[in-house]
């Protein structure tokens, strides 16, 4: 075993230990954790099988296996981009009915207690 | 004989302390035994005295907790009206543009004509603040971009002095843009079937604060509004 292999193993399966142990304090919900344990699994998997990539690259008609790490990455990486924004906007509106919310419920209450 | 008709006249207020009693006093002085016209100042997590003022005076006041801008604090108010029985809510700005006195107009033109919304518009008689040179070539684009889309002609698209029924109150209880949402909503009247008409109306120049669009600010206004006018066209 190389000794890059070695490092590559260790890092991940650090990670996947880190990741675990947000879930397991509450700290990261499980829609999130789902991604971010599967992507762990990738890197482990790929660190013991090291001719993965170039089995995937020549199935996939890419020449320089790095190119597909990089392509799928990114893409990767874009889609999940793309879902945080969506969450960020439904927060955004949450946030502003519960913002109107008080606001109307504390012109009552003033008003209750003026009496 | 019927019980007076209620207006509520929602005032966004976002640091608005040099101007807001003055227009809420103006607002009050036209209420009458017929109509009883209330002012629901909405003030928009302001970080001056705006707050503590509109407490002292007679208005309904509503403070949010965060800053929504000024669609968020103006369906605060809509929403207001809307649950305390309201026949029609107006919008007016904080800053003192808006003709307070015109309101009663403007709510016999609604109901003469059996519209659900109604402008006041500053470019049908071209009276009173005119605007800037740029700010009109943007008003121009809106109302090509309406006329376009929906087939109607509005002489004052961002106009932010509206009136409306319960019917456009209800509609808009459940969405308004954030974010300068005086032509986007035009559109969701138009996807939702309401009638909407304008009338003239006398502006003058803003008393105090400042303007949301100036500079780089414009370009996003007329991107942000661009998109936000096709795809609420899209959506339904």
């Amino acid at each position: 075993m190389g000794r890059i292999q070695f490092i590559s193993i260790a890092v991940s399966l650090l990670f996947l230990g880190y990741v675990l142990g947000q879930i397991k304090k509450g700290r990261l919900r499980e829609e999130y954790a789902f991604i971010w344990i599967v992507s762990t699994f990738a890197l482990i998997l790929f660190s013991f099988w090291r001719n993965g990539f170039e089995v995937l690259a020549q199935a996939f008609g890419v020449i320089a296996p790095p190119n597909l790490i990089f392509t799928a990455a990114i893409f990767a990486i874009l889609v999940y981009l793309l879902h945080l924004s969506l969450s960020a906007s439904k927060m955004h509106a949450q946030n502003k009915t519960l913002a109107q919310e008080i606001a109307l419920l504390k012109e009552k209450l003033d008003k209750l207690n003026a009496k | 004989m019927d019980n007076p008709v209620k207006i509520a006249v929602v005032i966004p207020a976002f640091n608005e302390q040099q101007s807001i009693a003055s227009v809420v006093a103006a607002v009050n002085s036209i209420s009458t035994s017929q109509v009883t016209i209330i002012p629901v100042v909405v003030n928009d997590c302001s970080k001056d005295n705006t707050k503590k003022i509109i407490e002292g005076i007679n208005c309904v006041p509503l403070s949010l907790p965060i800053n929504l801008g000024i669609g968020g604090a103006v369906q605060t108010g809509i929403k207001y009206a809307f649950d305390n029985g309201f026949d029609y809510a107006i919008q007016i700005d904080g800053d003192g543009q808006h003709p307070p006195e015109r309101i009663p107009d403007l709510m016999r033109e609604l109901r003469k004509n059996n519209w659900d919304v109604v402008i006041g518009s500053r470019f049908i008689n071209n009276e009173g603040f005119q605007s800037t040179f740029m700010r009109r070539t943007g008003i121009r684009y809106f109302q090509f971009l309406l006329k376009l889309i929906t087939g109607e002609r509005v002489t004052d698209p961002t106009s932010g002095m509206r009136m409306m029924n319960r019917r456009a109150m209800e509609l808009l209880y459940e969405y308004y843009p954030d974010e300068y949402p005086e032509p986007e909503a035009l559109i969701i009247y138009n996807r939702n079937g309401l009638k909407f008409g304008e009338v003239p109306v006398h502006m003058v120049e803003r008393q105090g604060g400042v303007s949301s669009i100036q500079g780089f600010g414009t370009i996003y206004y007329m991107f942000k509004v661009t998109i936000a006018i096709i795809f609420t066209y899209l959506r339904k």
